[in-house]
């Protein structure tokens, strides 16, 4: 057994969502500026050398890359060798997220009544957790500051066996055609198949966090990725949807076991500003 | 989209250079501007449909759709990045009516707001979202004017130098969303 206190996971999680926020991965950056070589739309190529400009910009100022530095969403694998101690976890982990949104400025972006008064809670906390307890004893910490204008975006569809692989790459085709201009392309698309309804979603938002370039293990489910990014960027809509080749960087999809009568497909999309960061306890 | 040239345009927006400015163009925009997003909508329409003043001068103004990062000392502005536009559209042609000439976003609108657009003879340019680092450096003031108790979304009065955007629908109605992505799509 591991003792780990709060106050580590605290800080940890606070220096992670800096990173994120002020650095997009290599991999995101690398994916810009082979779209940037093989966009056709000259209005294309400005928009990705734009971003690409922010980018730099960003990390080099230490400024947030997008001024929705998002809702605070975290995939946990807390081993189960480790206690965790002096005090409370999950206000650990709100106290990480509360310290790099108010002393890194970032932006507060969280209400606390999604309805009716729509308070601001000035922490952008409650983060949004989801925890797997896994063997060993450390604790894997992976942050999404997931912006808004790309979540708005996604989309759930429980489609049947009957639907195949034909089925599911229309739906992710079309659901990034609806999006059109709307989620700050070139994006990055996140899908999840099987499962339920709920976890569908969760291991689509996981799958935004995959490094782009990357592919699913299984040759079927990668073949799919592939050609529904290809499909994806004959839609035309382009960088910041002005028109161009450059629609998507990724299709990330991940799958699990389902009932045998059904076949749940969420996307979870995400703007090119695909920030996550990881780090281990 | 062939044009490349840029066009250097003032703040408030006149007749002049409303009639100039056609889909496609790229422009930098000098001048006051106002942001504003989806809870100072809500309230100035508030405003607009019980008869009392509004919190700016609205006629021939910009509203740009954000809301800003926190500034770092020596900051005008923290990154100030678009947000999506179609947020704003139930509440967008009350602010037309009144005489608000330019609205800077991104993404798509609604018919109406289009229509609205059309008769007030109004200009929607759309900012790369994302940019949102690099758009703040073109921010030199920033300073609330209204709704404070916002935070984010308050009613901020900017100044901007040299702002880049690009016509995405003009006062005829044309629409780069729409002209833009038919010329690359294959499927």
């Amino acid at each position: 057994m591991r003792e780990i206190r709060n106050a580590i996971i605290a800080d940890k999680i606070k220096q992670l969502f800096l990173e994120a926020n002020y650095n997009i991965g290599s991999d995101v950056l690398d994916a810009l500026r082979n779209a940037v070589e093989n966009e056709k739309s000259p209005v294309g190529k400005d928009v990705l050398n734009m971003i690409i400009k922010n980018n730099q910009l960003a990390s080099s100022e230490e400024l947030a890359i997008c001024q929705d530095t998002g809702l605070a969403v975290l995939f946990i694998e807390l081993g189960q060798e480790v206690r965790i101690v002096e005090g409370d976890f999950v206000e650990a982990i709100n106290t990480g997220v509360k310290e790099a949104y108010q002393e890194g400025f970032l932006r507060k972006s969280v209400v606390d009544d999604p309805v009716f008064d729509r308070k601001n809670t000035k922490t952008n906390t409650p983060a949004f957790t989801y925890v797997d307890i896994v063997p060993g004893e450390k604790i894997k910490i992976t942050v999404i500051p997931k912006g808004f204008g790309s979540e708005n975006m996604s989309a759930l569809a429980m489609l049947t066996a009957a639907h195949g692989k034909e089925g599911i790459i229309d739906f992710i085709v079309d659901t990034v055609k609806k999006a059109g201009p709307n989620p700050c392309p070139p994006t990055i698309i996140g899908v999840g198949i099987g499962g339920t309804a709920d976890k569908a979603m969760v291991i689509a938002k996981k799958a935004t966090s995959r490094p782009v370039g990357s592919h699913n293990q299984n040759s079927l489910y990668a073949d799919m990725e592939k050609e529904s990014l290809i499909k994806i960027n004959q839609l035309g809509i382009g960088p910041a949807g002005l028109g161009g080749t450059t629609t998507s960087l990724a299709v990330n999809i991940e799958y699990l076991p389902t009932h045998i009568a059904g076949m749940p497909v969420a996307i979870n999309v995400c703007c090119h500003a695909a920030r996550h960061a990881f780090g281990e306890i | 989209m062939t044009k490349t040239e840029t066009i250097r345009i003032r703040t408030p927006l006149n007749q002049e250079i409303l009639k100039k400015l056609r889909a496609g163009d790229s422009v930098r925009i000098t001048g006051y501007i106002y942001t504003g997003r989806d809870a100072a909508h809500k309230r100035i329409v508030e405003l607009i449909k019980s008869g009392k003043e509004l919190p700016f001068s609205i006629q021939d103004q910009v509203i740009y759709y954000v809301g800003p990062a926190p500034a770092k000392p020596g900051y005008a502005s923290g990154p100030a990045g678009p947000t999506t536009s179609y947020r704003m559209d139930p509440y967008t042609p009350f602010l037309l009516d009144k005489g608000l000439k330019g609205m800077i976003g991104k993404g798509l609108r609604s018919k109406d707001v289009v229509d609205s657009m059309i008769k007030n003879k109004a200009i929607y340019f759309a900012a790369v979202g994302g940019a949102a680092a690099l758009i703040a450096k073109s921010i030199k003031k920033s300073k609330v004017i209204a709704y404070p108790d916002l935070g984010t979304e308050a009613i901020h009065q900017y100044y901007v130098e040299d702002f880049p955007a690009i016509v995405c629908i003009d006062t005829e109605g044309n629409n780069l969303y729409e002209s833009e992505p038919i010329r690359y799509k294959k499927i």
